[in-house]
């Protein structure tokens, strides 16, 4: 097999792969990680209120968002997204839409749904007392919530939301079915111009494990330093 | 917003001139349905002989079962999907590579491969967490009693793993159902593809991407009332509807 395996393909495409490809990828996770976690923070909180009016739309997105193929996802936004542009701008015709704005508004709204389920659950792992001790000193919901609830539970969902990032990272592969040019995308359009696939994805998948299994031992790491000593 | 609905769509008959655009959604959600069955099948085959590997008193094992779950964890399914299907064939020797790029229905094996040892991966994990919550007593009752290791295994720790890891396999079957749709890349005609070959040729997009959508929500509807059934019928007296937070998608 390695008789003929083209290490100079790769080389060659260094630059593009991680200037073009890997920077795309690496920002995407980063941006949609921290938008996803703020909007799945908000509809934990929707979630836990026990108003019907906002328990019941937020449950309803999760459990859709939670019930199809991320890829179905995907085409969903990208003929949607033009649409939504046009309803939130008034303009009269569907705006057209970049492909990074695109993609990033698909994952931080499909991921919101992932973390909220984790600040769900960290929220819900916080003592009871500490909140009603918080209400009998007289403080409000949100200051409550802000001050005492959401660092704690913040705090002991770091390794899974890290974790979560991890699988997001993963699947920003999947940007390759709207032909968008992340690294998977820059490496297979490399692949296919100079019909060297068996290079190509072999190197992909190499990074990408090497950049996950990297990821999930710092994570390892974090969880140790972070944890509180009960 | 000038998008024209055409809700009649789904009764005009395809550019296969055959079926209808309902009939070619309703094929798509069968090989969706056929590939998740088969691939779940060989992830819970892998993933339990993983897992199991994982809490034998063996170091070796547990070393290779860590980096079998290690690998095809942090490596992207779309990536695995084309390593299976572009690079395999050209690794192996000629003649095998050959029959394989000649085989019918070659995305379909693939797709099956794949996503079953993608799934292994995982399904491995949720086996060793299971087999670990397991009281100690229970392995060293069974050794005491004359068990051998293997015995130790079939007979009294997988059977009540299985038993307790119902509700995570029934989400890990769920993923399996949704991940086949990556299979479109490496040309699955699934229920995905179907619904976007839809879109091309017709132009109605968001009729067939919801018509999708609603036929993926029964599919989850029915599978999770079913498994609540066998749920309801397997479970181990004296233990809490206990339920493992389980991460990804």
């Amino acid at each position: 097999m390695f008789s003929n395996f083209d290490y100079d393909v790769i080389v060659r495409s260094l630059p593009y792969l991680f200037y073009t490809g890997m920077t795309f990828t690496l920002l995407l996770t980063a941006l949609a990680t921290i938008i996803g976690i703020l909007i799945g923070t908000l509809l934990a909180l929707m979630r836990l209120s026990g108003v019907p009016f906002l328990t019941v739309p937020a449950a309803a997105y999760v459990n859709l968002m939670r019930s199809v193929p991320f890829v179905l996802m995907i085409f969903w936004f990208y003929f949607l997204v033009p649409y939504i542009g046009q309803w939130v701008t008034f303009s009269a015709q569907p705006i057209k839409v970049g492909a990074f704005a695109s993609c990033l508004v698909t994952f931080t709204l499909f991921e919101a749904a992932f973390f909220c389920e984790i600040m769900r659950a960290g929220i819900q792992s916080i003592p009871r007392g500490q909140v009603a001790a918080g209400q009998a000193l007289g403080m409000t919901y949100s200051t409550v919530t802000g001050y005492i609830v959401l660092p704690q539970a913040f705090r002991n969902m770091v390794p899974v939301l890290l974790t979560q990032t991890i699988v997001l990272f993963q699947d920003t592969s999947l940007v390759y079915v709207i032909s968008v040019t992340d690294f998977l995308g820059a490496a297979s359009k490399v692949a296919e111009r100079d019909g060297r696939l068996v290079e190509m994805y072999t190197f992909a998948a190499c990074v990408y494990f090497v950049v996950s299994f990297a990821a999930s031992r710092a994570v390892q790491l974090v969880h140790r330093r972070i944890a509180i000593i009960r | 917003m000038n998008y024209h609905w055409n809700w009649g769509i789904f009764w005009e008959l395809s550019p296969d001139g055959v079926h209808t655009y309902f009939q070619t959604l309703m094929l798509g959600a069968g090989w969706t349905l056929l590939t998740a069955g088969c691939a779940f099948i060989i992830a819970l085959t892998f993933g339990s002989l993983i897992g199991v590997l994982r809490t034998a008193p063996f170091s070796w094992a547990v070393r290779f079962g860590t980096a079998y779950v290690e690998v095809f964890r942090n490596i992207p399914l779309l990536v695995q999907m084309f390593l299976w299907y572009f690079v395999a064939p050209e690794v192996v020797p000629r003649s095998i590579g050959i029959w394989l790029k000649q085989l019918p229905d070659a995305s379909f094996y693939t797709a099956v491969v794949a996503l079953g040892l993608y799934m292994s991966a995982r399904i491995a994990e949720q086996v060793r967490a299971g087999i670990l919550s397991l009281p100690r007593g229970q392995r060293l009752a069974s050794l005491a009693l004359g068990l051998t290791l293997p015995q130790t295994y079939v007979f009294v720790l997988l059977p009540m793993t299985y038993r307790i890891l119902l509700p995570p396999l029934t989400s890990e079957l769920l993923n399996t159902i949704k991940n086949s749709a990556v299979a479109l890349t490496i040309g699955l005609m699934e229920l995905t593809a179907r619904a976007r070959a839809m879109q091309e040729f017709s132009f109605q997009v968001f009729e067939a991407f919801t018509a999708a959508t609603i036929i993926y929500i029964v599919i989850n509807l029915v599978v999770t009332l079913a498994m609540r059934l066998v749920e309801r019928h397997v479970a181990v007296p004296g233990y809490l509807g206990f339920r493992p937070p389980a991460a990804g998608h």
